[in-house]
């Protein structure tokens, strides 16, 4: 399973890259794109949307199932990732080029606080 | 501890994703469920079919039997080999399961069922053997594997990997059946494309997978087989319909003759019955989102509910089959609870796509 070292995690199967502006920009882990299968549909958070950490703020759409993206941690949203509602498959073909949004943290060190790799990997029992 | 087809290793070297499927351990995809679909509707596809049942009913008296046990007429059946799609009904008229018959000889048919309900087919059988016909032999072919496969160059292919199968199957036309040796290929499916439902020995199974990849057959899992039965307007037992509806309310008056003097098991309770809910295909409009089982359908006659839905890989859009008031007719315009909004959807007739062709405007 490709969990990269240099991001951070949560439970719920986000990934959190922190930018040198302080920003963070989120997506679903490899792990996620896999269990849910081809993607048909992604709907995005409104630019300068305020979302508490763990509010639901994004969904995703497999052929199989939708499922909820959660803010990993509190803060507002700067940017959107414009091309995937039209190309849902892009994050299929590469979970982590595929950003979803990014978020001005409320709280820069909320980002510590999340998983690391190696604890993504130990949750989603791939150790 | 989940039941294994003969073909579970084969599926695990391939790399298939497996998912728990009423107790067995089934591959859902081997990577794209979107790229297993179109290789179907556009070339060729197999599935491993092996967790379905096939029964043998023997003995003098088969007809007279089924006559009575099936909701449709197998004296449809006169040619041998010629299959027919039916349900098994309830006393009071629920569906039981929905099945294959073929008549094979006067004395010998056999019928196809599903996996989730081949139990309670069996047991029901069973019962009705013992007390209508107690010369017949039911007898569960628990000893063979099957395989579908499916797609505009499926036949092609099967002739390809199975040596000598071409003679005995090139003249076989839609929903006929034939034995080759040991193998029973029929001209069947659940994908809305030609194709063969191959039955064959359990032990021969992974030769002939293997010998079909090689002839460029792609190998597809269950969720590709939803998406293109839902195209193809194919209900799916336990989701389109159950014990707790009729034939009526699922989209399958067609598959029940109740104007012949024929009685059946079931026919009481129907003529009963004016259905208040009839089985429709939507298309969703609007953009946001997905149609999915469960989902409410608003509509000028009031309230129904989604059984299958799904985003069809052909249409490029979402794809439902619902079941509505009897009143809402093909064209109209519904509304559909997807998530917290309220989505347009439009009242079609399935199927949706079949022959690699979308069939709705």
């Amino acid at each position: 399973m490709n969990v990269p070292q240099a991001l951070k995690y949560t439970a719920s199967h986000e990934w959190v890259k922190s930018e040198p502006d302080g920003t963070l920009t989120v997506g679903i882990t490899d792990h996620a794109q896999q269990a849910l299968g081809d993607l048909v549909y992604i709907e995005l958070p409104d630019v300068g949307r305020v979302v508490a950490a763990a509010e639901a703020c994004a969904v995703v759409e497999s052929v199989k199932a939708a499922s909820d993206i959660y803010a990993p941690v509190g803060g507002e949203v700067t940017a959107v990732n414009a091309d995937l509602p039209s190309t849902p498959e892009l994050v299929n073909q590469d979970a982590y080029a595929s950003w979803l949004f990014k978020l001005k943290p409320a709280d820069p060190g909320a980002v510590g606080k999340l998983l690391d790799a190696a604890a993504y990997t130990a949750a989603i029992g791939d150790a | 501890m989940l039941k294994q087809t003969p073909l579970n290793a084969v599926h695990r070297a391939a790399g298939a994703r497996m998912v728990d499927f009423g107790g067995w351990d089934m591959p859902v995809n081997y990577g794209s469920q979107i790229e297993e679909h179109h290789a179907v509707r556009n070339d060729a596809g197999m599935f491993d079919v092996s967790h379905m049942r096939v029964v043998d009913l023997a003995g003098a008296g088969g007809r007279d039997f089924l006559r009575y046990a099936l909701a449709n007429n197998v004296d449809k059946l006169q040619v041998p080999g010629k299959a027919l799609y039916s349900c098994l009904l309830a006393e009071d008229g629920g569906v039981i399961d929905d099945l294959i018959v073929y008549f094979l000889r006067e004395d010998f048919f056999r019928i196809v069922v599903n996996a989730g309900t081949a139990d309670k087919d069996i047991a029901r059988f069973r019962a009705l053997i013992a007390a209508r016909a107690p010369q017949l032999t039911l007898t569960p072919r628990t000893d063979l594997a099957m395989i579908a496969v499916q797609g505009p160059n499926a036949r092609a292919k099967l002739w390809q990997a199975l040596p000598g199968s071409e003679p005995a199957s090139a003249a076989l036309k839609p929903f006929m059946g034939a034995d080759i040796g040991d193998t029973f290929v029929a001209r069947t499916g659940y994908t809305g494309e030609d194709g063969f439902e191959v039955m064959l020995p359990a032990a021969r199974a992974a030769a002939l997978w293997n010998a079909l990849a090689a002839a460029g057959v792609r190998p597809c899992g269950l969720g590709a087989r939803d998406t293109l039965r839902l195209e193809a307007g194919m209900n799916l037992y336990g989701q389109d319909m159950d014990e707790a509806v009729g034939p009526l309310e699922s989209g399958l008056a067609w598959t029940v003759d109740l104007a012949s003097p024929r009685d059946f098991a079931g026919k009481a309770a129907l003529l009963g019955r004016a259905p208040a809910r009839r089985l429709a295909g939507l298309l969703l409009v609007d953009k946001g989102g997905v149609l999915r089982a469960h989902q409410l359908v608003h509509t000028a006659q009031g309230d129904g509910e989604i059984t299958s839905g799904t985003f069809s890989p052909t249409l490029n859009q979402s794809i439902a089959l619902a079941r509505l008031p009897a009143g809402v007719a093909v064209g109209d315009t519904v509304r559909v609870a997807v998530r917290d909004r309220e989505l347009k959807a439009r009242v079609v007739k399935p199927p949706f796509a079949r022959n690699g062709k979308v069939q709705v405007a």
